[in-house]
């Protein structure tokens, strides 16, 4: 079920050369640069800044809707945020064999998961409406992203930012579990044998994994980055790049952790709120978001915060444990807590991608007098200076949602159902699986008609 | 090496290129003055003092920061431009008399649309004359705008104007044809109570007042004072003239008491309520219009509305009380147009 897309010559060599993904990296950082300048000089109204236009419906429609579904990480290989640190840090941006500045202490051991990113994502989650509406604001974040990640680079070892603080890498990783596109060795046995280790120290050929993943026993896509620096140092031609069935990283065993289980309920009910907020008929609710400061937004901020981590999980325990007693099972809670949580991935990304239809194609005709004045100062390069506003797809959207949250529920109910076959041991047992299974998957659907009932 | 040199290069070259030609752009298309445009509450028009050279064309890039604007000149036949979100709009303005000249929001944009104005200078040596500064009527009789005008008495029913006509007509004479633009229709019934005809009843002579009022206007200054109206003043007053205009409430709360001087905030005036509206009259009218309410909210419309335009207005304000559509302008017309001296 696993096709190796490297072995068709022209891809191999695109992978292999520095090139192409140093230019299109640095065209992405010319496109932040230019976000951050039109963020701070250009006009403040949100439609006609190229900063908000083309960060939070373009950039972030190809993002959701293409990258992170199809391709999991590849936006990380590309990311124009940690870049200028990792070239200060190696003190090159093409050669292999740099002498950087800095970047060689090792991450904290306390922090080697990502509760920080969990906690980046909810707090910038909190601020969102004014990031997302406001030009300075998103140049200011965009900008201090830029900064952090490169002081990060010059202090501590290799992508730490990327690996332990990225908000946005975060949840990329979670869902790109679920994407058919991976990077892993071919024979785990080579990788076994091979005592240098180049993949993960180096060489003459590239770095080691900037992500601190030794690709020899890369079992989910989550941490790895498919920057395929292992694709150029391997000596024996043993990493590869495959497509392969979706969601098979959710049944990886090993590697379940507690931080992840939050980051899928974080990004789960952050759908569900940021649709409340943005999409929905609330103007009180908006507004309070809008208000930063206020008492209003404080209120607004604690009850989002208690809902992704107080109200979801709690839901989410509450099922857990009805199932497991429904299914007598006698793993621990802890454990079928983590495991079942892997099953919202799916539902979580359908959110997220239904979510991200909902405003992205009403908004995506802003796009043509920004191209033509990105910076509104009166320009009409491309003579769409005039172009009005005009949702695209406006009836199939409602449907594109329904469908995509209906494949969602599916998947996340199948997922649901083969974690509880994992927890209870076995085919032997359908009647005790279905029952394990049947709260959480009862969550789900609630989930999924509530998400409905705001969307469509 | 060579190579990490041009990958240097090439990467410095693709993250600045777009930086580095939108501002040589911007650079290159810097001519003219850039207004921007804010609602009052963030800073209004920005800048708010623009100096102009007579004779001299005056070029404008005019854009909004927040919502949709207009722009106009006070006292000027120029249409108004509307200024849209992010988008720039250029014109060209040209003025041949020196003096100052206000600029203002002709669009509803927040509670306090009506302090989003600016003034041009413009200066320079030359034949034409400085504008011309008249003294209001309302100052050279020294009247006291602020003062309470209750109606002394007030009609029982909506007086008309048809019927004051025919009454008129059977009594050639009694409606005086000048020196009515100071009274008041409360004080102006009184007089003709005096002298009309015992058979005719209050109501008449109330119908009798309202024919007066409609003789000394026409159709086409009753209709631009509805376009000037809806356009300056319902946003507050209320399309019907009670007062309670989308933007009252807000107005009311928004506005800082100013100790020592002028007045309170105040609720905008209901031109449908008889017992004020009655005891006023076209040249009181006419000065609350010209100079504002001196911080009760009601703006200054001196350095925006022309002599006509506010005259046109005066008389539109009269239609919330009197009945006066109903019969064709008449051939003569008695002075109660207000003029300023």
């Amino acid at each position: 079920m696993r096709r190796d897309v490297t072995r068709a010559r022209l891809v191999r060599a695109a992978l292999r050369s520095r090139w192409p993904q140093l230019l299109v990296t640095a065209l992405a950082l010319g496109g932040f640069i230019f976000a951050i300048v039109a963020g701070f000089a250009g006009t403040p109204v949100g439609s006609r800044n190229f900063g908000i236009v083309f960060v939070w419906i373009v950039w972030w429609a190809a993002l959701m809707l293409i990258a992170v579904p199809l391709a999991g990480r590849a936006w990380c290989s590309i990311c124009p945020i940690p870049a200028p640190g990792e070239w200060l840090q190696r003190g090159a941006v093409l050669s292999p064999t740099g002498r950087g500045l800095g970047g060689r202490r090792r991450w904290p051991t306390a922090l080697r998961n990502i509760w920080l990113q969990n906690a980046a994502f909810v707090a910038i989650a909190l601020f969102s409406v004014v990031i997302l509406t406001t030009a300075h604001v998103t140049a200011l974040v965009l900008a201090a992203v830029i900064v952090l990640a490169t002081l990060t680079s010059l202090v501590f070892e290799r992508r730490a930012f990327c690996r332990f603080l990225c908000p946005v890498g975060g949840f990329i990783g979670l869902y790109a579990q679920l994407a058919p596109l991976a990077v892993r060795v071919k024979d785990a046995a080579v990788c076994a044998a091979h005592t240098e280790k180049t993949c993960y120290a180096g060489n003459g050929e590239g770095y080691g994994c900037p992500w601190q993943v030794f690709p020899g026993a890369l079992r989910k896509n989550t941490y790895c980055g498919t920057c395929v620096e292992c694709l150029r140092t391997c000596p024996h031609d043993n990493v590869a790049v495959y497509l392969r069935p979706i969601g098979e990283d959710l049944f990886e065993r090993s590697g379940r952790r507690l931080d992840e289980a939050f980051k899928a309920f974080i990004m789960l009910g952050s759908a569900v709120g940021y649709t409340a907020v943005m999409l929905g008929p609330w103007g009180a609710l908006k507004a309070a978001a809008q208000s930063v400061g206020s008492v209003a937004w404080a209120v607004y901020a604690l009850v989002f915060v208690a809902l992704v981590l107080g109200v979801l999980p709690g839901l989410f325990l509450g099922a857990v444990v009805i199932g497991r007693r429904l299914a007598r099972s006698t793993v621990t809670v802890r454990r079928s807590f983590v495991t079942f949580a892997y099953a919202l991935v799916p539902l979580g990304l359908a959110a997220w991608i239904a979510f991200s239809l909902g405003f992205v194609f009403t908004n995506l005709s802003y796009v043509w007098p920004v191209v033509s004045d990105p910076m509104g100062w009166g320009w009409d390069l491309f003579g769409t200076a005039r172009a009005q506003w005009s949702p695209y797809l406006g009836r199939t959207v409602p449907v594109l949602q329904t469908v995509v949250l209906v494949l969602g529920l599916f998947w996340a109910s199948v997922t649901a159902h083969r974690m509880a076959a994992e927890l209870v041991a076995g085919d032997g047992r359908p009647l005790a699986t279905a029952l394990h299974a049947s709260p959480v998957v009862a969550l789900c659907v609630a989930l999924t008609v509530t998400l409905l009932g705001l969307l469509v | 090496m060579r190579r990490e040199g041009w990958a240097r290069l090439t990467v410095g070259m693709l993250a600045l290129a777009l930086t580095i030609a939108a501002l040589l752009g911007r650079w290159a298309n810097r001519g003219g003055i850039e207004l921007h445009a804010r609602m009052a509450e963030t800073g209004g028009f920005m800048p708010s003092e623009i100096t102009a050279t007579l004779g001299e064309p005056l070029h404008l890039r005019l854009t909004s920061d927040d919502v949709m604007h207009g722009f106009a000149i006070g006292h000027s036949d120029r249409p108004a431009i509307d200024v849209a979100p992010g988008e720039t709009t250029r014109t060209t303005l040209t003025f041949d008399r020196p003096g100052t000249y206000t600029f203002y929001c002709t669009r509803w944009c927040g509670p306090n649309h009506w302090r989003m104005r600016g003034t041009i200078h413009v200066r320079g040596a030359g034949a034409a004359q400085p504008v011309a500064r008249t003294v209001p009527r309302y100052v050279a009789l020294g009247l006291d705008l602020d003062a309470p005008h209750p109606a002394a008495v007030v009609p029982a029913r909506r007086p008309s104007a048809a019927r004051g006509a025919e009454l008129a007509a059977r009594t050639p004479g009694l409606v005086p044809g000048t020196g009515l633009r100071d009274l008041s229709p409360a004080a102006m019934w009184e007089r003709l109570r005096q002298t009309a005809p015992r058979a005719l009843d209050d109501a008449e002579v109330w119908d009798l007042v309202a024919f007066a009022w409609k003789s000394s206007t026409t159709p086409l200054a009753i209709e631009e004072g509805r376009r000037l109206y809806a356009a300056n003043c319902a946003a507050c007053h209320g399309e019907t003239g009670n007062g309670r205009g989308v933007m009252a409430d807000t107005l009311t709360v928004s506005l800082e008491p100013r100790g020592g001087h002028g007045h309170a905030p105040a609720k905008p005036a209901d031109f449908t309520k008889g017992a004020t509206m009655l005891g006023a009259s076209s040249t009181l009218l006419e000065g609350k219009i010209l100079r504002g309410g001196m911080g009760t909210g009601m703006p200054y419309w001196g350095p925006i509305l022309t002599d006509s335009q506010i005259a046109a207005l005066v008389a539109y304000l009269w239609t919330f009380q009197l009945d006066a559509m109903d019969i064709p302008a008449p051939s003569t017309r008695p002075d109660l147009t207000p003029h300023r001296h």
